[in-house]
This record gives C-alpha cells, sequence and structure tokens, in this order.
C-alpha cells in the first residue's frame, strides 16, 4: 500500500503516537494483566466471599468486620509490628557501624567486606535451614557456644518467648550486607574537604562524625529505613522455612497469616482483604517516614 | 522508588577506595578488634553448613556437636543430589531467571525508550498507572494474579513462574532514567539520516546503556534465582519447581537428616555464590545504584 506524502495516514504512520503505542505495548499488557487488574480484582475480592473455586458471593465489608474480630490476625498484626520495630532500627544502625569500619583502609578489608557481603546472595530459604541447624535446641552449635561459656541452654525458634527474636536476629544476617552497601556507596560520596574542615575546626571524631557525616547520610539512612520496613513487613520466606507461624502462632505474620488464609483454607475473600489492609499500612507508614525524613534533610542542608 | 537518582552508579564502590590513614600510635588498626568478630559471625553460618554437609549421620547427631569430621562424607551431595530431582530444580531455576532477564531486557528497552524520547497518546496516564503498580507489593496481589495465571492454563509449570514476571515496572524506571540521561544530539542525527526509532534505540542508545542493562539483567537475575513465594504458590511437583522451593521440598523430606539437608542447601547456593565471587564488583555496584535487593 503506498501513501501519498503529508496525507493523514502517512503523519501518523510516521509520528511518535503510533511507534510509542507499538514500543510500550508488549510491557502494558504484562503490566496491566499481572499488576493492574489484580490490584482492582483484589479490591473487589476483598467485598466478596470467594473460595478461589466455585462463584463468590457479595459480602460488603463482612470480611473486614472479621478482621477487626480476629485474635489471630490482631496477633499478626502485633508480631508484625514488634518484628518490623527491632529489626529497622537494630539493622540500619548497625549497618551505618559497619560501613563506617569498612570504610578505611585496612589489612584485610577486602575479606572483612566479602564476609559481610556474602550473605546478601544467599537465598531467603537457605538461611532459613541454616539457622534452623544452628540454633536447633539439641544438637545446634549456638547452644554449645552457650554451654561453653557456662550459661543455660535455650529453646530458641522452638521457645514461643524467643521464636520472633530469633527471626529478627537471622534476617539481620542475610540483610546487613545490603544496608552495608548502600552505607558504602553513600559514604563514598562525602567529600573529603567536608571531613577535614570538621576536623581542623577542632571537633572530635564523635561530633564531626554526627554534624558532618550523618547529616550528608541522610538520604541514603531515609532510603534504608523506608525500604526495610516496607520488606520487614512483607516478611514471609524465613518464617514459612523455620516456624510456619509457631510456636504457638508466636511468629506468625501478616503475610503468613494471609497465605495460610487464602492458599490454606481457601478463604480468598478474607486473604484479599488482609492484603489491603497491608498494603494501606504500608503506604500510610511508607508516606509519613518520607514527610519526616524529607523535612529532616531539607532543616539540616 | 527511584534509589538511582540518590545513588549515582559512578559513585558506587570503589572497592581499593582509601580515605583514611591508619593511625599510628597503635601497632594495629582498633578497628579489627570489631571487624575480625564480625567477619566470624558472619561466615559461621556458612561454614558450619559446609563442614555438617561433610559429616556422618551419627555425627552431625551428636552434643557436643563434632566440629571436625573424621573423614569427608562427599557422598553426601550424591545422595542429596538423588533424593528429590536437583537437576529438575537447577533446570527450572536457570530457565525461570534466563527468560525474565531476557524479558525484562527487551520489554523494559522498548517501554523506557518510548517513555523517555516519544511523546505519544495517552504516555502521562500510562505512566501514573505503571507508578501506582510499583507501590503495591507483590502480596497484595498475589490471589488475584494466582487466579489469571490459573485461567492461562500455566499453574504448576515453569511458564507460570516466567509470564507474570516478563516485564516489571521497576526496569522500566530504572532505564527510563538512564536513557534521558543519554545526550539526545545522537538520536537527532540519526533521525535525519533516515534511521528508523527501532534502530536508533538498537544501534545507538542500548549500546550506550551497557552498565544499566547488566544492572537490571544482575537484579532481576538475583531476584528470579531466590524467589521463593511465587513458586510455592503456583507449582506442586518436584518435576516443575526451581531451587528454593525445591530447597524447600527437600527440608519437609528430610527434616532431621542434617547432614544431607546441609549438602542440599550448600548445593543449591553454590551457583550464586561462585557467580557474586567472579563478579563481585558488578553485583555490588547494581545494589549500590538500584538499592533493590529480592
Amino acid at each position: 500500500m503506498s501513501l501519498r506524502p503529508g496525507s493523514r495516514a502517512q503523519r501518523l504512520l510516521g509520528s511518535d503516537h503510533l511507534a510509542g503505542w507499538v514500543f510500550v505495548l508488549p510491557a502494558a499488557v504484562l503490566i496491566v494483566t499481572f499488576g493492574i487488574v489484580p490490584i482492582a480484582w483484589s479490591a473487589i475480592m476483598s467485598f466478596q466471599a470467594n473460595d478461589l473455586v466455585s462463584p463468590p458471593s457479595w459480602v460488603g465489608l463482612a470480611n473486614y468486620k472479621a478482621l477487626l474480630h480476629d485474635p489471630a490476625f490482631t496477633a499478626s498484626v502485633r508480631h508484625t509490628l514488634v518484628y518490623t520495630v527491632l529489626f529497622v532500627p537494630i539493622s540500619v544502625a548497625g549497618a551505618l557501624l559497619v560501613a563506617w569500619a569498612l570504610n578505611r583502609k585496612l589489612r584485610g578489608v577486602r575479606f572483612y567486606r566479602l564476609a559481610v557481603f556474602v550473605p546478601v546472595v544467599t537465598s531467603t530459604v537457605a538461611t532459613g535451614i541454616i539457622f534452623l541447624w544452628l540454633l536447633d535446641p539439641v544438637f545446634g552449635l549456638v547452644n554449645y557456644f552457650l554451654s561453653k561459656l557456662g550459661l543455660p541452654e535455650q529453646g530458641f525458634l522452638q521457645d514461643p518467648n524467643q521464636a520472633l527474636y530469633c527471626i529478627v536476629a537471622m534476617t539481620m544476617w542475610g540483610w546487613l550486607g545490603f544496608d552495608v552497601i548502600i552505607y558504602l556507596a553513600a559514604l563514598q560520596g562525602v567529600p573529603e574537604e567536608l571531613m577535614e574542615a570538621a576536623s581542623i575546626d577542632g571537633a572530635g571524631k564523635w561530633s564531626s562524625f554526627r554534624n558532618v557525616v550523618l547529616p550528608f547520610l541522610r538520604p541514603a539512612t531515609l532510603f534504608l529505613v523506608v525500604w526495610s520496613t516496607i520488606s520487614a513487613l512483607q516478611l514471609f520466606d524465613e518464617i514459612y522455612v523455620t516456624t510456619r507461624g509457631g510456636p504457638l502462632g508466636s511468629t506468625t505474620v501478616v503475610v503468613f497469616y494471609l497465605y495460610q488464609q487464602a492458599f490454606q483454607f481457601f478463604n480468598g475473600g478474607y486473604g484479599a482483604a488482609i492484603a489491603y489492609v497491608l498494603f494501606l499500612a504500608i503506604l500510610a507508614i511508607t508516606i509519613v517516614q518520607l514527610k519526616v525524613g524529607s523535612r529532616r534533610i531539607y532543616s539540616n542542608s | 522508588m527511584e534509589a538511582g537518582s540518590m545513588l549515582r552508579l559512578d559513585r558506587a564502590i570503589d572497592l581499593d577506595a582509601v580515605p583514611e590513614k591508619r593511625p599510628r600510635h597503635w601497632p594495629f588498626s582498633p578497628w579489627h578488634l570489631f571487624l575480625i568478630p564480625l567477619s566470624a559471625a558472619m561466615l559461621l553460618p556458612l561454614v558450619w553448613s559446609v563442614v555438617t554437609s561433610l559429616e556422618t549421620a551419627a555425627e552431625a547427631q551428636r552434643f557436643p556437636p563434632v566440629l571436625v569430621p573424621k573423614s569427608l562424607q562427599f557422598g553426601n551431595y550424591v545422595n542429596a543430589w538423588q533424593a528429590l530431582p536437583f537437576g529438575h530444580f537447577f533446570l527450572n531455576s536457570f530457565l525461570y531467571s534466563a527468560a525474565t532477564v531476557a524479558g525484562n531486557l527487551l520489554f523494559c528497552s522498548l517501554a523506557a525508550y518510548a517513555f523517555a524520547r516519544l511523546k505519544f497518546f495517552g504516555s502521562n496516564v500510562l505512566f501514573v498507572l505503571l507508578l501506582v503498580t510499583l507501590m503495591v507489593p507483590f502480596q497484595v496481589v498475589i490471589i488475584p494474579t494466582f487466579l489469571i495465571v490459573r485461567h492461562l492454563g500455566l499453574i504448576d509449570s515453569v511458564g507460570g513462574l516466567i509470564v507474570p514476571n516478563l516485564c516489571g515496572v521497576f526496569g522500566i524506571f530504572l532505564l527510563r532514567q538512564f536513557f534521558m540521561s543519554l545526550p539526545v544530539q545522537l538520536e537527532e542525527a540519526a533521525r535525519i539520516d533516515g534511521a528508523s526509532r527501532l534502530g536508533i534505540l538498537f544501534k545507538i542508545v542500548l549500546p550506550l546503556s551497557a552498565p544499566v542493562l547488566a544492572t537490571l539483567a544482575i537484579i532481576q537475575f538475583m531476584w528470579s534465582w531466590n524467589d521463593f513465594l511465587w513458586p510455592l504458590i503456583i507449582i506442586t511437583t518436584p518435576e516443575h519447581s526451581p531451587l528454593q522451593l525445591g530447597l524447600s521440598m527437600f527440608q519437609g523430606a528430610h527434616v532431621t537428616q542434617w547432614n544431607l539437608l546441609m549438602a542440599g542447601t550448600v548445593m543449591s547456593q553454590i551457583p550464586m555464590l561462585a557467580v557474586f565471587l567472579i563478579a563481585q564488583r558488578w553485583f555490588i555496584q547494581s545494589i549500590a545504584y538500584t538499592g533493590i535487593k529480592q
């Protein structure tokens, strides 16, 4: 087919409109199908009784109302919050300390860095299995060390009072290297003049760190706090592999409860309601963190 | 979202950087007193899993633990390999990772170029829609995604793993950001010479984008290789299972045989660890640039 130069069809074919849509079409189809449709569908499902097999029925707000009176859900929220409140500050502050230590010329610093980075590529499943073995109450290496130090042996992941804290320690092992990489990259962006100026002014090591380096690292810190919080609220893999929410439900976090409801008990509508509550909570927390964090960044610059 | 704008690739970690001098009054830096125990603690879980994987069943079930096995039981690895279809696990994980890397490189490049350079009808609306999906965690959409994949007849297949992950919004944003930073003059010159948009993308833009494409490939590969939740939802047959789910199945079948379990675990981590050790600099720069773990 030949087109007259300057015709409407010719202009359209040569324009960015057509090329643009052809270019984004595969991505748009995939993302609409597996991203946007599920977001809307999830919202609709949360107002349905849906066993994922038979035709769903409309139940209005019943799922959300049931959530409010479900002690297992309330407990899962509490476990998730305890986990997040411990995991985020300890891992971010710990990573800053480690990055500070690793950001200098030392004999063997490449080895130290490697040791810190290697867990980043270890899968969550492998991490879970390895810690299950390390923390085994009967044959575990950690109890052996405790007994060597004359301390009583512990139940760890099998003790309802300790299991969640063990999960915190375990996930920190897996995450530390990631946080350290981000901090090391940020630290290498601190201009040396800044560091020197601080020490010439007679500032002590701690106060130069606090007043000069820390403000410079604030964007990295904000990013890590937001990102670790989002990840902490979505904790699942390590729980599934180590405790399956036990013992006595002490490590049932929100996403694990969502998984149980949707894919073990086939309460799809209820699961979707849990998912939406989680989504709104993550959104709200992230917005607050970004607001507070960016205000601090501006007031310091 | 846009971690890349905060942490630039050119500022990513130089492993040989020398920001400080050693203090003179100590024979060695006091930092060693902190870093040696830290490194030991970080390496201990991995070292101990390797040690256990080489013990006999009797040695692994003893307290106090046997720290040095009498003889190295490499047979544990053979037994673990034969206990479950580990060959399938590796192959499925490789297919899952390779296909999603290829899909993301291609589809994200095309879409990112359109968003960066072409002014087309509806692009702003589409872009905002994509932004929205970036803020929604996967867990929120997992139930309908499961139903959609079941509709497509892809449950319990490697295809069901791959198809929903062929094009991530993250990749589009990452590449768009990079494309926009490239000088536009080269493309304009090629356009005057009559080159097509597709030709410009593949002959001019993509060759200039090798670092960011490598970053996307590394991040996506790591993500697919270590993915667990999605396979757990849709895969039931061991022969169709990728590595991490397979490892979890293996765990379920050998709960108390710690020497075999550790052999399987170590075996499953070797490929990723090897790639990391070989390409450490690339891995670290990719993570620093994108701020993404799994």
